[in-house]
C-alpha cells in the first residue's frame, strides 16, 4: 500500500493553505463530528495553519463517550452494583454517571469489564456462565453493526445489550435547527461515511444550503476536504462530496447496513449537552428482544430511574462542566474555567476530558496550555 | 474506541475470522462477517470489525491529485 509519508507532506499542507489565502477573504467555520479528526487536527496544528486563511474548524458531537447521558450511564452503574457483569470500551470506564462511575463501581466489589470489541464481552459471558454479561455498547453508525452482528450470529443465553448507539446524521440536523451559530460547512466523518454512504447526508445539503465533505483522518485528508469545502461555497453549491474516496464508496457497506437495520430501529434520544433528537439512537428490535437489557431487566431499571430522577433534581444546580457547550460547538475547551485547573486527564471532571475522543483531552495532551 | 485502523488480510478462516496485520509485528484475529474481501487486500478495522475494504487505485488517484499542490508554482489545479 502507499506510504503514509505523502498523506502526510507538509508541503501539501502548506501548498492548500497557501491557494486558500488567496481564494479567501472573510470568515468561514467548518464543524466537524468526529474524535479521530480532531486528533488529527490538534496534533498536526491544522487549526493554526486554517486560522492563517480565516478558517476556523471547530469539534461538534463526534465523541461517543462524551454524548452518552449521565443517565444512560446511571443504568449501567446501578446493574453492575445489583450484581451483574458489566462489559464496555475504556473511555466509558471512568466517567461518571449522575452519582458516580462503573470504576467507581468495580471499586466498591462490582464486576466491570474492558473490553475492545463486543467478541471479547460475549467470551467473558461464555465463561461466566452463572452470571448475568450486560454489553453496554456505545458508538456510532461504525461500531452498531458489529453489536448487530454479534447478535445475528448468536449470543449466549446469559448476555445482553444495553444499547447507547447513536446516528450522527440526525445530531448534524439539530445541530444546525438548534441555530446557536453558523456553520458554513461540515466535514464528515470517513468511517462512519464507509458504512452510511454518501447518500444518507444529501438531504441535509439540501435542507440547510450546507455543504458537507467527507473526509478521511491523515493531516492532508483534512486540509483537502477544507479546500472542497471553500471550492464548493465559491462555486456557489452545497452538496455532499468525497474525499476519502480509498475507503467510502457512493452507498456505503450495504452488508453492514442490512445487519445494523436488521437488529436495531431508531428511536429518540437525548444526547449530552443537546436535548432529545428524533431518531438519533439506537434500540434492538422486538424480534432480539431477549437480548435487550432494557427489556431483560425492565423493573430493575423502572426503580433505578424513580431514584434517579430525584437525584437529578438535586443535582441540577451544580453544573460546573461545559462538556455539552464544548459537544455543541459553543466554546472550545480552553474557554472552561476548569481546563487544565481542576480537570485533567489525571483527574478528569467531565467525558470530554475522560475519553481519548474528547476535545478536553485531546487539547490538553497535544498543547496543556489551550492556546490556538 | 472510535478508531478505524488499516489492516492486511493475511489468512482467511471460515466465514467471519481472518488473522490480519496491522503492521510494527501487530498480528490480531479480526471479524470479517460485514465485508466482502480477500487475502492480501487492506481494510479498515474497527472495535474488532473489518467495515470497509480499501481501494488501492483510489488511494493512489488521491495521491495524483495532492501532489499538484506541493508545486503551486506550476499546478494547473483551479
Ligand atoms: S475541561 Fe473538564 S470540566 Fe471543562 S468542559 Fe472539559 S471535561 Fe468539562
Amino acid at each position: 500500500m502507499a506510504s503514509f509519508f505523502r498523506y502526510r507532506d507538509e508541503r501539501i499542507a502548506i501548498g492548500i493553505v497557501e491557494r486558500l489565502k488567496r481564494l479567501l477573504s472573510g470568515h468561514l467555520r467548518f464543524m466537524h463530528v468526529c474524535g479521530t479528526h480532531q486528533d488529527t487536527i490538534v496534533r498536526f496544528g491544522l487549526d493554526i495553519m486554517l486560522k492563517e486563511a480565516g478558517i476556523e474548524v471547530i469539534p461538534g458531537p463526534g465523541c461517543p463517550v462524551c454524548v452518552t447521558t449521565p443517565y444512560e450511564i446511571e443504568i449501567a452503574v446501578n446493574l453492575a452494583n445489583n450484581g451483574k457483569i458489566i462489559a464496555t470500551f475504556g473511555d466509558m470506564f471512568r466517567v461518571k454517571g449522575v452519582k458516580s462511575s462503573l470504576a467507581d463501581a468495580r471499586a466498591s466489589g462490582a464486576s466491570v469489564f474492558i473490553v475492545y470489541s463486543v467478541s471479547d464481552a460475549i467470551a467473558i459471558a461464555s465463561e461466566h456462565k452463572k452470571k448475568d454479561v450486560v454489553f453496554f455498547s456505545i458508538g456510532f453508525e461504525t461500531t452498531a453493526p458489529a453489536t448487530a452482528s454479534a447478535v445475528l450470529n448468536g449470543v449466549p443465553e446469559n448476555f445482553s445489550i444495553l444499547s447507547a448507539h447513536r446516528l450522527i446524521p440526525p445530531a448534524m440536523s439539530a445541530l444546525i435547527e438548534m441555530g446557536e451559530m453558523r456553520i458554513d460547512g461540515f466535514i464528515n466523518p470517513g468511517h462512519v461515511s464507509s458504512i452510511i454512504g454518501v447518500g444518507a447526508y444529501e438531504h441535509i445539503s439540501k435542507r440547510y444550503g450546507v455543504p458537507q465533505v467527507i473526509a478521511g483522518f491523515e493531516p492532508i485528508d483534512v486540509m483537502y476536504a477544507v479546500y472542497m469545502l471553500v471550492s464548493q461555497i465559491m462555486r456557489g453549491e452545497a452538496c455532499v462530496e468525497n474525499e476519502y474516496r480509498r475507503v467510502v464508496r457512493y452507498d456505503g457497506n450495504k452488508k453492514a447496513r442490512e445487519v445494523m437495520n436488521a437488529v436495531f430501529r431508531a428511536v429518540d434520544v437525548a444526547w449530552r449537552g443537546f436535548p432529545v433528537i428524533k431518531s438519533s439512537g439506537l434500540q434492538l428490535k422486538r424480534t432480539y428482544e431477549d437480548k435487550d437489557a432494557l427489556k431483560r431487566y425492565e423493573d430493575e431499571i423502572d426503580e433505578i430511574e424513580q431514584n434517579l430522577t430525584e437525584l437529578m433534581e438535586k443535582q441540577s444546580s451544580e453544573a460546573t462542566c461545559r462538556c455539552g457547550d464544548v459537544l455543541r460547538g459553543i466554546i472550545s475547551p480552553a474557554e472552561c474555567p476548569l481546563f487544565g485547573r481542576a480537570c485533567s486527564p489525571h483527574r478528569p471532571i467531565g467525558p470530554c476530558m475522560v475519553s481519548r475522543e474528547g476535545s478536553c483531552n485531546i487539547l490538553y495532551r497535544y498543547r496543556k496550555s489551550g492556546r490556538l | 474506541m472510535c478508531l478505524g485502523i488499516p489492516a492486511r488480510i493475511v489468512k482467511v478462516k471460515g466465514e467471519r475470522k481472518s488473522l490480519a496485520d496491522f503492521g510494527g509485528g501487530v498480528m490480531r484475529e479480526i471479524d470479517i462477517s460485514l465485508v466482502d474481501v480477500r487475502e492480501g487486500e487492506y481494510v479498515i478495522v474497527h472495535a474488532g470489525f473489518a467495515i470497509s475494504v480499501i481501494d488501492e487505485e483510489e488511494a493512489e488517484e488521491t495521491m495524483k491529485i495532492w501532489r499538484l499542490f506541493s508545486d503551486t508554482e506550476t499546478s494547473e489545479l483551479r
